[in-house]
């Protein structure tokens, strides 16, 4: 399963990161590279296994649907690279 | 003043509570250590006149002989742990402005205990690399040098580069970290000190900065088995804002270091033995099992038959989560922002300039193997082997008590080697990974000098919550290793 210079570009799509066209090419071989050596997974047997996603051997903890935080709007926004007000301003989306 | 920064933790906490020294003049000989050695590079961010008016408050508690468990001890903290006020940068661009208004539940702990907090130490950016050479804030130098060799500038390991280079250099006492893959352990190794990964849920990861959820776990460094282990007590505890933090007791790390082994049973892995392995790291392995036996355990060649699958699964499960974790830095609510023509041209370009080369290729690399049609041929294929590797040491731990290995497959290399290829710089995490991806607590302690004169690791592997039958071999270790070589720089 090689991945070609259309699926780097896919995937850069998909994970929001800009990866210029002629970048594309040394970075496809970069992770074939680490890809093929992952393939060696393959020959495990897990026929039967159940996927594991996470080692916590504990059962969740439930609390009661309740507010316990809020109320500081200044602290939330005292790292927005741009605000207005008391919000975070973005380049406009809806025309 | 020079000497102070030599006494052990478990000495200075002596000494302050004897007033025989006071917080102040300890925490001064360390700020200076720290001036005069900045060309390690190991902090990103000092704090000094916090510190000292910390110490000045710890003087007084002092006085009054009300201190906590780490009154008045100068401790460094990764720049991964947000510190409420002062910048955290995760070791990346973008977080270059980056200050918390909250603090996280390990450091918090620690300063309730007293803690004096001296700076923010440089790491692999996010935590990603095993040599300090993807930090945006340049690369941390190992103050170890090769004997005889004064030029070839080596790397103290990663991600907790700037912790161990920090701590083995006399700067500080003991440090924070975090390990991912063996992100305390294998610096520890390389720079000749203690690093304590326990078991995941032990110590909360609330305002950690988060790089793969279900392997990140934060741990002391320090240069005894000791310091490490009163590190740890204090950083412990469930914490209801972590959902996979243990609600389980703490015990004491340092009571019981000193108790006999009598009787202890020691594993071997037979699949530790790799094709390739230095014999010098081969020969301190065997040094390793000897000096258990002579502390009375019992030697058991155990197998672990699925080990050499257990790296490419970390970079399979670690990029997942990290390409899912770091989707948060958008360019919106913190962090940088580079402009775009749009929404989506913003995130591009932010995370396109804000990353470097590692970070973007790990995001790429799990949002691949996350992806639809490539979903259960990897992620998938790799949780199931994940659980064979657990399964793996759930089998083992019915015969044998703790796990002896190797800290790492060799002693640490000069910077710029093994840049060539990613996949030579992950194979440095062969011994160390299997923990993380098992949950299971492990520890690496110096063993002795390679003949370039370098540190060398051995580590120990736990059952879950064990640490401290793990701690109380690695006190024996220890013991039998008698490691007082200085490294060629530090206070």
């Amino acid at each position: 399963m090689a991945l070609d210079t259309d699926t780097v570009r896919r995937i850069a799509d998909l994970a929001r990161i800009r990866v210029a066209d002629d970048q594309l090419a040394p970075m496809a071989v970069e992770l074939n590279g680490i890809m093929r050596w992952i393939e060696q997974l393959n020959e495990v047997d897990t026929e039967g296994v159940a996927p594991m996603t996470g080692v916590a051997d504990f059962a969740l903890p439930m609390r009661d649907d309740m507010v316990t935080d809020g109320g500081a709007p200044d602290k939330v926004l005292s790292n927005a690279p741009e605000r207005a007000g008391a919000f975070f301003a973005v380049p406009k989306v809806v025309e | 003043m020079t000497m102070l920064t030599h006494l052990t933790l478990a000495g200075m906490r002596a000494q302050l509570r004897a007033r025989t020294i006071a917080a102040r003049e300890l925490t001064m000989a360390h700020l200076a250590a720290m001036q005069k050695h900045r060309a390690l590079n190991a902090f990103i961010t000092e704090t000094p006149e916090a510190a000292l008016a910390e110490a000045d408050a710890a003087d007084a508690k002092l006085a009054k002989g009300n201190g906590g468990a780490l009154t008045g001890i100068p401790l460094a903290i990764k720049d991964l742990f947000c510190t409420d006020g002062v910048r955290t940068t995760a070791g990346s661009k973008i977080l270059e402005n980056f200050v918390p208004p909250y603090e996280s539940t390990v450091s918090a702990n620690l300063k309730r205990d007293g803690a004096i907090f001296v700076g923010k130490t440089n790491l692999d950016e996010f935590a990603m690399g095993s040599s300090n050479m993807t930090s945006a804030y340049g690369p941390v130098r190992n103050p170890w040098t090769r004997r005889g060799d004064n030029a070839a500038v080596l790397v103290p390991g990663g991600s907790s580069g700037g912790s161990a280079a920090a701590v083995a250099a006399r700067l500080v006492p003991g440090a924070t970290a975090t390990d991912t893959g063996g992100s305390i352990r294998q610096p520890a190794a390389f720079t000749g000190i203690v690093g304590i990964k326990p078991t995941y849920g032990r110590c909360s990861r609330w305002g950690i900065v988060a790089f793969a959820s279900s392997l990140d776990q934060a741990g002391p460094m320090a240069r005894t088995v000791e310091d490490a282990a009163i590190l740890l007590t204090s950083m412990s505890g469930h914490d209801p804002k972590d959902s996979t933090s243990a609600p389980l007791p703490v015990p004491d790390f340092a009571a019981d270091l000193e108790k006999p082994l009598a009787g202890l049973r020691v594993g071997v892995p037979k699949e530790y033995q790799l094709e390739g392995t230095p014999p010098e790291i081969t020969a301190s392995w065997e040094q390793g099992v000897a000096w258990l036996k002579d502390a009375g355990c019992s030697i058991h060649s155990i197998s672990l038959p699925h080990t050499k699958y257990a790296l490419p699964t970390y970079y399979i499960v670690a990029p997942a989560e990290a390409s899912s974790n770091l989707a948060r830095y958008d360019g919106v609510r913190f962090g940088l922002r580079v402009p775009g023509e749009d929404l989506d041209d913003l995130y591009a370009n932010t995370r396109a300039e804000g990353f470097g080369a590692e970070v973007r290729r790990r995001i790429l690399i799990g949002t691949y193997v996350l992806s639809a049609g490539y979903y259960d041929a990897y992620y998938l294929k790799a949780q199931k082997v994940r659980a064979r590797i657990l399964a793996d040491f759930t089998e083992a731990f019915r015969s044998v008590d703790v796990v002896l290995t190797p800290a790492t497959p060799g002693a640490a290399f000069a910077q710029g080697e093994k840049m060539d290829d990613p996949v030579t710089m992950y194979l440095n995490d062969v011994f160390t990974v299997t923990a993380n991806l098992a949950g299971l607590p492990g520890v690496s302690v110096p063993a002795g000098l390679d003949s370039q004169g370098l540190p060398l690791g051995l580590q120990l592997i736990g059952k879950p919550f064990d640490e401290v039958t793990m701690l109380r071999a690695a006190r024996a270790l220890e013991r039998a290793a008698d490691f007082r070589a200085l490294p060629a720089l530090g206070a």
